[in-house]
């Protein structure tokens, strides 16, 4: 399933002119309901500007006068407007009514995938292609100019920061990771050289982490063809994995799935080749 | 002067912003008078590349209680919907104390915090049309 493109359900509470206020405790409750199951709310009363409309669908929630909901439509026919009257309603009861004219407004669902991709800060981004050359997931492309873009957010490895150790301008954020300037914080100068300092120990331990592995999985096979001892192999492999987990905080699992020694040098090679012609056709 | 709007991120899909400052800020918002927008996750809207964060980067003036300021402007320019760098205030629910964010949110004054950037030409993408030399 593609991530891309899908708009939110907005969700009006409406408490203004021909509506009744919701009590304090049920509007907080009302809120937190809907955004924890994903959906972006705006509250609307008499006082304060919100974000103006778009073409999104619109569903208006409110305790209207009369409970009744009041009818309207865009004569432009470009907005999806709803309204419903929630007098009596219970939390449970507005949630199903939300999601069920989300089906029917076929707008984007939530929770499937925790929000983890890279975002670049192109302030400090020099485009020198190294994330694309080091990813074996596809995650970044160029875009027309040659210029370095997230384009696959949804290959990313949940929880794995790894390109953004690779960056050595600090350019690469993921904002729900732990610690800065990773999540976005500011980059200091201790940040950058405490960056500069982990490309230095990947390249002490063999030029790059992928072809690290790939050597260290070679090693260990012409071991295993001389000694056919497939246990050292899987030791040295996981020796090698282990190193790797905790000089780039990368999560046992993402290493742990990662493909064939064979299939990484294909990926590395590919991904180093679409670096390099995006830096050639610049 | 109209107040700035105030947009207002759940961040519903991890645990990075303490859970006891992002009710507090969302109870205050709801025990006001005042109109807002609320998202459930920015992070999750902007990997969508959802148009919706065009609207609520449009509109004029604006504070976001959310996370750091340079993961919200580039979470936005990621879907190519830059926020106006003059006039948002991105106050930063994983630093700053839930009273600290609430006495930003409702005060008088502006303070424009979005990371500067640095000076560049443009794209030809950029660029208005009439600008593009054939």
């Amino acid at each position: 399933m593609s991530l891309k493109d899908q708009t939110t359900l907005r969700v009006v509470l409406y408490e203004g002119n021909g509506a009744q206020p919701l009590e304090a405790s049920d509007r907080f409750a009302t809120m937190t309901a809907l955004l924890e199951k994903g959906f972006a709310v705006t509250r609307a009363t008499g006082e304060g500007r919100v974000a103006p409309a778009d073409r999104t669908s619109l569903l208006v929630l409110g305790r209207f006068d009369g409970g009744r909901a009041p009818q309207a439509e865009d004569t432009d026919n470009q907005v999806n407007i709803r309204f419903q009257d929630i007098s009596g309603f219970d939390i449970n009861r507005v949630g199903e009514t939300v999601e069920s004219v989300r089906t029917e407004t076929n707008a984007a669902k939530h929770g499937d995938w925790k929000p983890w991709f890279p975002v670049i800060d192109y302030d400090r981004c020099t485009n020198c292609m190294q994330c694309l050359s080091f990813c074996l997931f596809g995650v970044y492309g160029v875009d027309e100019e040659q210029k370095i873009q997230v384009q696959n957010n949804d290959n990313c490895k949940t929880n794995c920061p790894a390109c953004s150790r690779v960056c050595p301008e600090a350019a690469i954020m993921f904002p729900k990771y732990k610690a800065g300037p990773i999540n976005g914080d500011v980059v200091s100068d201790a940040d950058l050289n405490r960056e500069r300092m982990k490309i230095d120990i990947s390249a002490l331990l063999g030029g790059d982490v992928y072809s690290m592995l790939r050597e260290r999985s070679e090693k260990a096979k012409s071991r295993f063809s001389k000694e056919r001892d497939a246990d050292k192999a899987l030791s040295e492999r996981q020796k090698c994995l282990v190193k790797l987990a905790s000089a780039g905080d990368i999560p046992p699992e993402v290493l742990m799935s990662l493909p064939s020694p064979e299939e990484i040098a294909r990926r590395a090679e590919e991904a180093k080749a679409k670096a390099q012609a995006a830096l050639g056709a610049k | 002067m109209t107040p700035p709007r105030i947009l207002y991120c759940n961040c519903t899909y991890a645990q990075v912003v303490p859970k006891e400052v992002k009710e507090a800020v969302l109870k205050k918002l709801c025990d006001s008078g005042v109109a807002f927008d609320a998202v459930a996750d920015l992070c999750e809207m902007s990997a969508r590349r959802d148009p919706s964060l065009k609207r609520l980067a449009e509109g004029g003036a604006v504070r976001i209680a959310a996370c750091y300021p340079r993961a919200v402007k580039w979470l936005f320019h990621a879907t190519k919907a830059d926020l106006p760098p003059g006039s948002t205030e991105v106050l930063n629910m994983r630093v700053q104390s839930a009273d600290e964010v609430c006495a930003a949110l409702f005060s008088g004054e502006l303070k424009p915090n979005l990371p500067a950037g640095k000076v560049s030409r443009p794209s030809a993408a950029e660029l208005p049309r009439t600008e593009v030399t054939v």
